[in-house]
């Protein structure tokens, strides 16, 4: 057993006398934290109960969210082998179109009987379709559905991957895809991981082409269409590609960069001349200071959802009403900030200036600016990266931009491959520009400061 | 002797006037610049301001005069409407539209006595940002101590932690709040979950740096006692920074406050979805009493915990806090 360090009783009188605020502290001191911990805790059990969160995630539908979850990364070919009157099958494509109209798709083969083959990764998983009997392979093993007028039929014995529903007969290969056995028709459901027709949709001339064969074109290959380079021509087509539509959302990227940058522009430079006003060593008038302050308040205490519902009612949906929800709240909350900074300032470089005798224009111009101008543009900085997050999400209510694109993508549940590639781009933008307005600022008021 | 005197202005010694020289030239070329960057800027500011306006539903200045026409038609039939609308009274113009419907939606807690409908849908955001504010703190605060350098030396770990918090802070809440949404169904928790999310980013980098400009004195003499690192953390990291951390937290609480308004409107409930419904089908009275309530709640919300701020941490209360919001 370790020894214990003892004290006599003499020397314990001394030192519970000499620092009694170590050894007799206030209740609030000794168990504040506890007692604010447990008040806490009764709060988030009651919010528990009053936002009901066990039952919500109980009949959350968790099956579709791994489908969503999946279907940001992978993509799923839907075609349906409809059955036709003279014994062969068709098959008939979704809207989506992922493939050109006579395209030779390795996984799905016509079969010489008239019916297809349709491969789930390798030829031991399989469906082969005919309008009779659909032979689904799992693992090697054959399983024989038969299909009459009234019902598709599992075999007696099969495994749990094929299902019996009704008179459907439901076979899943995990994440190579599903299918869905009907009387009149078999739905196919294969997934791959990536994002179909990313770069060119099936209509231009670049599609399924590997990326050596572009690069080759792109650089020394013969022209495609004489009027353009290849190069430009694979630029145009890939803007162009109707599933993916680039070039709109890249331009509503831009429109919420555009709301961030020019509301934190205007206002910084309304705030600017403002602040002065409102700062209490600046202007000796506590009326003006008062009334200035007030306006900030006032400003900054509407929100920006406010702000940007009411511009969008008057301007219609699109960027000017973004520009001005920004504009208007961080005029607000910019000139609280350049207030407090200017209140803050060294008082000897004014006294400096005015004691050659400057207008008190001047004084303010050498003897203020140059010390607030950095902190000012830090703190803009600051803002303009946090408006580029707060602009995505006004986009949203309908200012438009990229947040509004999001949300009418994930509107429609099956574009969530689309709404990862908008937050990748978003997470690409938010990070440089971070990098920038970091180095900008470091430049400006040093490594430390930040 | 008249190009002598050009090269000494006022008369200057050699030595004086090369720095004159010097300092003049240095003067010139940062004028040169500075005008560069200004046009340079301007040509910036002008091709967004048309991009903005070529891009937008109605044109700038197409639509200015009717923005006040907006504002002047856009008034309730008497002030007393917004009182009425506000607490849910019965309206004399009242003609079974849902314009002029302020009873309907009281929330009855007994027999008589009622909750007007946007106070309770007030009351159900702010307890959506105290939700995820705490919750985000308290993630927050698990996680900064592995991300910052005094305290953890693998570098591995520390990147991990970083780029977590980055990606949490950079995350568009809307995605979070819609994918929750399409599985969970439309409620409050979609919007929670999507606010803490950011919060923990958000508030995980300013607690590590917090942590990073410790005083790493009563480490070291933990560390030589014989402390473990836990122990090192409970007792020489956290007495120091928790009022920082306290103040950065009650920051993010009057953050959150707006940010769950806006996450309301865009489909997590409470008093954004309300405002929205009710600018949109203009509802004048209503748009008002949403309005002051909102103004008030901020308000409120700012000085109580700007007060609270005061008396915990004392006169260091972080005012620049929007730093990484």
């Amino acid at each position: 057993m370790p020894s214990v360090p003892s004290i006599n009783t003499a020397d314990r009188e001394r030192l519970l006398a000499d620092y009694p605020q170590v050894f007799h502290r206030s209740f609030w001191q000794r168990y504040g934290l506890a007692v604010g911990a447990g008040i806490v805790a009764v709060y988030l059990i009651i919010c528990f109960f009053a936002f009901n969160v066990g039952p919500t995630f109980m009949q959350g539908r968790w099956d579709r969210a791994s489908l969503y979850v999946q279907d940001w990364y992978s993509w799923r070919a839907q075609p349906r082998l409809r059955f036709e009157e003279d014994g062969t099958v068709r098959a008939q494509w979704s809207s989506r179109g992922q493939y050109p109209a006579d395209a030779n798709i390795s996984w799905l083969q016509p079969t010489a009987a008239g019916g297809y083959a349709v491969t789930y990764g390798n030829d031991d998983d399989r469906l082969d379709v005919t309008p009779s009997l659909v032979q689904v392979y799992l693992g090697g093993t054959a399983y024989p559905v038969t299909i009459t007028v009234d019902a598709a039929t599992a075999p007696e014995g099969a495994p749990s991957a094929i299902t019996q529903d009704g008179n459907k007969v439901l076979v899943d290969y995990g994440f190579e895809g599903q299918a869905e056995i009907r009387t009149g028709q078999v739905y196919v459901q294969r997934r791959f991981i990536g994002w179909a027709n990313f770069l060119f949709d099936t209509k231009s001339e670049f599609w399924g082409r590997t990326y050596g064969e572009l690069l080759v074109l792109a650089t020394f290959g013969e022209r495609i269409d004489p009027d353009r380079s290849n190069f430009g021509h694979m630029v145009d087509d890939f803007l162009g590609n109707n599933v993916w539509q680039h070039s709109d959302i890249l331009s509503k990227l831009m429109q919420t960069l555009v709301m961030a940058f020019v509301g934190t522009l205007f206002g910084t430079l309304v705030a600017f001349p403002l602040a002065f006003i409102a700062a209490r060593n600046i202007t000796p008038n506590r009326a003006a200071n008062w009334f200035m302050k007030r306006c900030f308040d006032f400003l900054r205490s509407i929100d920006m959802l406010i702000w940007a519902l009411f511009f969008t009612r008057s301007f219609g949906p699109g960027p000017i009403p973004g520009i001005a929800a920004i504009f208007f709240t961080d005029s607000g909350a910019l000139g609280k900030v350049y207030a407090e900074a200017l209140e803050n300032v060294d008082d000897k470089q004014r006294e400096g200036v005015k004691s050659v005798g400057a207008s008190p224009a001047v004084v303010n111009r050498f003897g203020v600016v140059p010390q607030v101008l950095p902190v000012f543009i830090s703190q803009s900085l600051y803002f303009w990266e946090s408006n580029i997050r707060s602009a995505t999400v006004i986009g949203a209510v309908g200012a438009g931009g990229i947040g509004l694109k999001l949300l009418e993508a994930m509107g429609t549940n099956a574009d969530w491959d689309k709404v990862a590639y908008m937050v990748l781009l978003i997470l690409l933008v938010v990070f440089l520009f971070d990098n920038i307005s970091n180095a900008i600022r470091s430049r400006l008021i040093g490594q430390a400061a930040h | 002797m008249a190009d002598i005197s050009a090269n000494n202005p006022g008369g200057l010694g050699s030595a004086a006037s090369l720095t004159m020289r010097h300092y003049q030239q240095q003067l010139k070329t940062r004028r040169i610049y500075t005008a560069i960057s200004i046009v340079v800027f301007l040509i910036v500011l002008g091709a967004s301001l048309n991009f903005a306006n070529n891009a937008n539903a109605g044109k700038f200045f197409e639509r200015l005069p009717y923005l006040f026409d907006f504002i002047t038609h856009f008034v309730p039939d008497s002030p007393m409407e917004i009182i009425r609308a506000m607490f849910d009274l019965q309206s004399p113009y009242a003609d079974g539209s849902l314009k002029y419907d302020y009873t309907s939606d009281r929330v009855y807690l007994t027999e008589n006595f009622y909750i007007p409908h946007f106070l309770y849908q007030l009351i159900i955001t702010i307890n959506i940002a105290l939700v995820s504010t705490i919750v985000g703190a308290a993630a927050a605060f698990a996680l900064c101590f592995f991300a910052s350098t005094n305290l953890v030396g693998a570098g591995a770990t520390r990147f991990v932690v970083r780029r977590i918090m980055e990606v949490m802070r950079a995350f568009p809440e809307i995605v979070i709040a819609g994918l929750l949404t399409a599985i969970l169904s439309i409620g409050p928790i979609a919007a929670i979950i999507a606010i803490t999310v950011h919060t923990v980013g958000a508030l995980g980098k300013l607690f590590f740096e917090v942590v990073e400009n410790a005083d790493m004195k009563p480490d070291e003499g933990l560390r030589a006692a014989g402390a473990n690192w836990a122990e090192r953390v409970r007792f020489a990291i956290v007495p120091q920074v928790l009022p920082n951390f306290v103040s950065y937290t009650l920051l993010r609480a009057e953050i959150n406050v707006r940010a769950s308004t806006i996450i309301g409107a865009v489909g997590g409930g409470g008093i954004g979805e309300v405002f929205r419904l009710a600018i949109g089908r203009d509802h004048a009275a209503k748009t008002y009493a949403i309005i002051i309530l909102l103004l008030v709640s901020i308000i409120v919300i700012d000085q109580f915990s700007g007060w609270l701020r005061r008396r915990l941490v004392g006169e260091q209360s972080f005012e620049f806090g929007r730093g990484a919001a």
